[in-house]
């Protein structure tokens, strides 16, 4: 579902804020794998995200979700092949405009905008139905201000946005990142049902060892711009949090000290 | 007692005005509010507008033809700013600024068009030799003539064809642009090229409102949009001030931009008629703005303390 294939990305190239982000990344996606992405802080998580999501154009190598090289189309072209989730919940929704006219937006992605009526009364029906589901009692509110919700609902409205055109791949950048335990588990039980319903392939980046364990059926681990670690299946739902420390400590070497204390 | 009757006399005069400048304030509406730019183009759009129209009715084309002209020649202004910051990548405030330096020359020319002069500042038009529109002679009268009456049913027309505009699904996307850029392009917006459209749409309202003022004043000058940008603004925060709680629907919320307008034609009228001389007025817009915009500011800083800490608990 998704190819990519020796990846390199380099920062403020020649400059003293130099940085190489991505280190000859490749990756293999089968349809429905859901891979959860841990790594310290600037270990290029995010950044292959991005990298796939086309939010600048990658130094070298390429792309290819659902056998389509995608790598020299801009963000919003791919968007047709992407859900996607941020980690700031303002980051998913339009503060200004209404939760209907943002899933109206979310149902068009692909598709080209016309002068026909942006909502239609079938529409609403159908977004009400659909956002029953989150159990937020968000179908009540369809024509609340986005911005007047918290961030956990905003999250769970971001990933049915994501959702509502089923995508090739979901990407979510440390969504529950920002939101309180409580919430953050309740978006993550949400993601987990969307994408067990819809047969989604996903690719969640996560600060959260847990997480990354508990759900998914393949675990990545990356440090300094490359994949060092990449386990699957059973393999997988045998894997402790220790395991994942001791690993992390074989493969990475150095600087070692200091990540334990972020990942823990 | 002579000062009321004269004020009250001269209200006609304000309302006319107001309509035509509301026009520009819509156009200002778009730009400032819905797509989050603050669009510098308009004080040279604005001259372009009333040039292009003055030019071609002095050259004896039928005025609504003019005015469509002008309309065209404005969009074509936006276009170039819209360029200016999508393709060559220059922050929208310098890119409008651009397209108006630009523009001061261009309009210029334009005025000059079938005239032995190369350059021409002013262009006048007389509603006796002129097929005029709407003209300020006429504000007073109770006929068909005046210019209350076309203006008003101009102004219901281009807000109800907005209204339909950004309602649908382009529309709809271009308010989702000025909203969320992140998000618009993960849903597969193109906002450079909505952003464009946007400042396109813009310029053309706001070059009809020049063209129909260089009509209802009977002449276009090089100067008539010189802080053009700062009257918009001003007509679109009067309105959003004392009518933003009221009028929650988009057409409505157009409307309170006109009715900015006026309400800004009417204080200015008030504030001559006190002996203030019309060269202080750029004075007084600039400081009525400069009010408006600091007040909501200050009242966010100040006075919304106890609602921060509640929210930094939970």
């Amino acid at each position: 579902m998704l190819e990519l294939n020796n990846i390199y990305k380099t920062f403020n190239p020649g400059t003293v804020n130099e940085k190489r982000a991505l280190n000859g990344v490749s990756l293999k996606l089968n349809e429905g794998d859901f891979v959860t992405v841990i790594g310290s802080n600037g270990a290029g998580k995010s950044t292959v995200l991005n990298a796939i999501a086309g939010v600048w154009p990658i130094d070298a190598g390429s792309i290819v979700i659902d056998g389509q090289d995608v790598t020299g189309l801009p963000e919003y072209k791919r968007a047709k092949f992407l859900g996607r989730v941020f980690q700031d919940p303002m980051t998913g929704t339009a503060a200004t405009m209404e939760i209907q006219e943002n899933l109206a937006l979310a149902k068009r992605r692909g598709a080209r905008r016309t002068l026909r009526v942006g909502i239609t009364k079938k529409e609403q029906e159908e977004y009400r139905e659909q956002l029953k589901t989150l159990d937020l009692g968000l179908e009540d509110r369809m024509t609340t201000k986005v911005g007047l919700l918290s961030g956990g609902q905003r999250q769970a409205l971001t990933l049915l946005m994501a959702t509502l055109q089923k995508p090739k791949l979901l990407l979510l950048d440390e969504h529950t990142a920002a939101l309180d335990p409580k919430t953050a588990e309740k978006v993550l039980n949400t993601t987990d049902a969307i994408i067990r319903e819809h047969h989604l392939t996903a690719f969640m980046v996560t600060h959260n060892m847990k997480d990354a364990i508990v759900h998914g059926n393949r675990l990545i681990m990356m440090n300094e711009g490359k994949i060092i670690f990449d386990v699957a299946g059973e393999e997988k739902q045998k894997l402790t949090m220790k395991d994942l420390l001791d690993k992390f400590a074989e493969l990475a070497g150095s600087s070692i000290q200091s990540d334990k204390a972020l990942l823990a | 007692m002579d000062f009321l009757l004269s004020f009250v006399r001269s209200l006609p005069g304000a309302c006319g005005q107001g309509f035509a400048w509301g026009l520009m304030a819509i156009g200002v509406y778009l730009t400032y509010k819905i797509l989050d730019v603050a669009d510098l183009t308009v004080d040279g759009s604005l001259a372009t507008g009333g040039a292009v129209c003055a030019v071609l009715i002095s050259l004896g084309w039928n005025p609504w033809l003019a005015l469509l002209m002008a309309v065209i020649a404005g969009m074509l202004a936006g276009l170039v700013t819209g360029l200016l910051h999508t393709a060559c990548g220059i922050p929208a405030i310098l890119a409008g600024i651009l397209t108006q330096l630009a523009l001061y020359s261009l309009n210029l020319r334009i005025m000059a068009i079938g005239d032995s002069a190369k350059t021409k500042a002013t262009l006048a038009l007389s509603v006796d030799r002129n097929p005029l529109l709407v003209s300020s002679r006429y504000v007073r009268e109770l006929s068909t003539n005046n210019p209350l009456l076309l203006l008003a049913i101009i102004v219901a027309a281009v807000i109800a064809l907005l209204y339909w505009f950004f309602g649908t699904e382009l529309g709809c996307s271009i308010r989702a642009t000025g909203a969320n850029q992140s998000m618009s392009r993960a849903q597969g917006i193109n906002t450079d090229k909505n952003k464009v459209l946007g400042l396109v749409v813009s310029n053309g309202l706001v070059a009809l409102s020049g063209a129909l003022l260089a009509q209802y004043s009977g002449s276009a000058t090089i100067d008539m949009g010189r802080g053009a940008i700062v009257i918009g603004l001003a007509a679109v925060i009067i309105g959003e001030v004392l009518l933003g709680k009221v009028f929650r629907n988009f057409a409505l919320k157009l409307l309170s931009a006109v009715i900015g307008a006026i309400i800004y034609y009417m204080v200015i009228t008030l504030v001559l008629r006190m002996g203030l001389e019309s060269t202080d007025l750029k004075l007084l817009t600039a400081l009525v703005v400069a009010i408006f915009l600091t007040v909501p500011y200050w009242k966010e800083k100040y006075f919304t303390k106890a609602k921060k800490e509640v929210k930094a608990d939970a």
